[in-house]
């Protein structure tokens, strides 16, 4: 035990109290996998033969528009699950405990870091039961290979971590639990202005450089080539890039925030 | 001088304009309690969180158990165990989760960590309600698992930023004996309070601390030394009564309005005595005698206050 470094005993120790957080207070969690469900259901039965026929061109084909929204959904549901991290970080600010922390012998990071571990295993959780959803209405990945599947959920987990981290620096700038998730929101709304429902030609000029420009359309793209066999080309780079960006740029943000003296 | 717990030197802290610390320096040899007396706004909590490693201080220095809260806060915060003024324990999970995950946090043991936590919810009378969550328990049971969870790492100095405050008397009194339980441990405590009374009761050195500034330190009979001796009162409700006596007694302060008279006096059973010899043969009768000694009270008003001070009555003889 002794072997282990301060930082992984201390991290670990965080995680089990956020998982035990988040086992007895599951109701957040649950709430936040409700939205990209929902969604989904309302696409493919409400939207699908419209939408499908809409950008497919060869008219209603709903198990096809099925293939096309998933990945998006995927990426969807982390944005989702991170609004909770936001909100359970600040939350969890407004606790005595934390000071309490900050003045033990412990390793500085490691309440963000349990949280931040806490968060990417919840979002990988929650992917899976959206994944779910999505094969037993009809949802089919033929034609990936063994190492496709392992690089989409490598990059499933490298989005939630960079995700994650931008919504503990949220979480850590928000006063209280409305503000934390209000300054969320744009997670879980970027993706509606991306290419997962339709692709970025289809969407009004002016909106177009948004969806191009925003980390949702390269991971999503990605993820559909690696899963559905589509053209991924630059798109690959342009995600991980921007999976590394943001999991840094949050990582500073948010560490530097958490050491700043508190009033 | 004798080894000190904590040792400061001309700590100062503001935020923005306003100044909270203006240069303290602070002496607390080890196995003491040091209270640190003050109204509310006067900093006190502002020189824990300094000295517990919280937030940096502007300026000055200070070691705690040796090390510089500055250079070496690590080793600051192996030695101390800090219970603030709210409660820093984790609603969300039981008691006993709470006490075994500063166990974690400790690196101790599962075995040892078990063992501790089972002793210290046992000895602050935490067994049963261990299974629910802390955010049913009641004020004073919040209070007990803080400082449960405090001295699971066993340490040398604990900080009590008003430890008391808020609790029922019952509740307060149960505090008192588990502070004074430590120090009979060897630990130091450093306290702070507004309650004169508890700094009386625990501490073995006070320090008045007002607007940022240590307005007065010493022992509480240090601290009473330093303003006048007590007094006798005579309350009348006539004032002719009350116009009489003020004339038949020599060296008595006059309040008009109220009808009061204060007489210089110890209090003791011989110059009571006298007064009221003197009172018998000019004939008056007062209403009211209260004898008032001086007490942390006096002090506090004294060196902390506007001059208005309001009369505590000590003992009333009617």
């Amino acid at each position: 035990m002794s072997a282990l470094s301060p930082v992984i005993r201390d991290s670990s120790t965080m995680l089990r109290r956020n998982l035990l957080h988040a086992r007895r207070y599951p109701s957040l969690t649950l709430n936040l996998l409700l939205t990209p469900i929902m969604m989904l259901l309302l696409f493919v039965y409400v939207f699908g033969d419209t939408m499908s026929a809409g950008i497919g061109g060869s008219g209603p084909d709903r198990s096809e528009y099925i293939a096309y929204i998933v990945p998006g959904l995927l990426l969807m549901t982390i944005g989702s699950t991170v609004i909770g991290t936001a909100v359970s970080v600040s939350t969890d600010m407004t606790e005595g405990i934390i000071a309490r922390f900050r003045t033990m012998a412990i390793h500085r990071g490691s309440v963000l870091i349990g949280h931040v571990v806490g968060s990417v295993l919840q979002s990988v959780m929650s992917v899976v039961l959206v994944g779910a959803v999505a094969v037993a209405i009809g949802f089919r990945s033929t034609d990936a290979s063994a190492w496709e599947w392992l690089a989409a959920f490598g990059l499933l987990v490298l989005f939630a971590l960079a995700l994650t981290w931008i919504a503990v620096g949220m979480g850590l700038v928000s006063p209280n639990a409305e503000a934390a998730s209000n300054n969320a929101m744009p997670l879980i709304l970027l993706p509606l202005i991306s290419s997962a429902f339709v692709p970025v030609d289809a969407l009004p000029g002016w909106l177009r450089p948004i969806a191009e420009y925003q980390p949702f359309t390269p991971a999503i793209e990605t993820l559909r080539g690696l899963l559905l066999g589509s053209e991924i080309g630059h798109n690959g780079w342009l995600a991980a890039a921007w999976c590394l960006g943001l999991a840094v740029l949050g990582y500073s943000w948010s560490t530097s925030t958490f050491n700043r003296d508190q009033k | 001088m004798t080894h000190l717990a904590i040792a400061a030197n001309a700590l100062r802290k503001s935020y923005g304009d306003k100044v909270v610390l203006d240069g303290i320096d602070l002496a607390v040899p080890e196995g003491t309690v040091f209270s640190l007396l003050g109204p509310n706004g006067a900093g006190k909590t502002t020189a824990v969180k300094i000295l517990s490693t919280l937030i940096t201080a502007d300026g000055g220095r200070a070691l705690v158990a040796g090390h510089d809260i500055a250079a070496d806060p690590q080793a600051v915060r192996a030695a101390i165990g800090v219970t603030g003024q709210f409660s820093a324990v984790d609603g969300l999970i039981t008691g006993e989760e709470n006490m075994l995950l500063m166990a974690d946090l400790h690196h101790l043991s599962r075995r040892e960590g078990r063992r501790v936590a089972a002793e210290l919810l046992e000895r602050f009378d935490l067994v049963e309600a261990a299974k629910k969550p802390a955010s049913t328990y009641s004020g004073g049971m919040k209070r007990r698992l803080d400082i449960a969870m405090t001295l699971v790492g066993n340490p040398r100095i604990i900080f009590l930023d008003e430890p008391t405050t808020g609790l029922d008397p019952r509740s307060r009194h149960n505090m008192w004996q588990i502070i004074r339980a430590l120090v009979s441990d060897g630990v130091t405590v450093f306290l702070t309070t507004q309650y004169l009374e508890e700094a009386d009761e625990l501490a073995d050195r006070i320090a008045v601390l007002n607007d940022g500034k240590i307005a007065a330190e010493g022992t509480a009979a240090e601290l009473k030394r330093l303003i006048p001796g007590g007094h006798v009162q005579l309350r009348f409700d006539d004032p002719a009564a009350y116009e009489r006596a003020a004339g038949a007694l020599h060296e008595t302060v006059r309040d008009d309005q109220a009808l009061t008279l204060q007489i210089p006096s110890g209090g003791t059973q011989g110059e009571l005595r006298s007064i009221l010899d003197w009172l018998d043969a000019a004939d008056v009768h007062a209403d009211g005698l209260t004898v008032h000694t001086p007490d942390l009270d006096d002090v506090f008003f004294a060196l902390t206050g506007p001059a208005d001070v309001p009369d505590q009555p000590k003992e009333t003889v009617r």
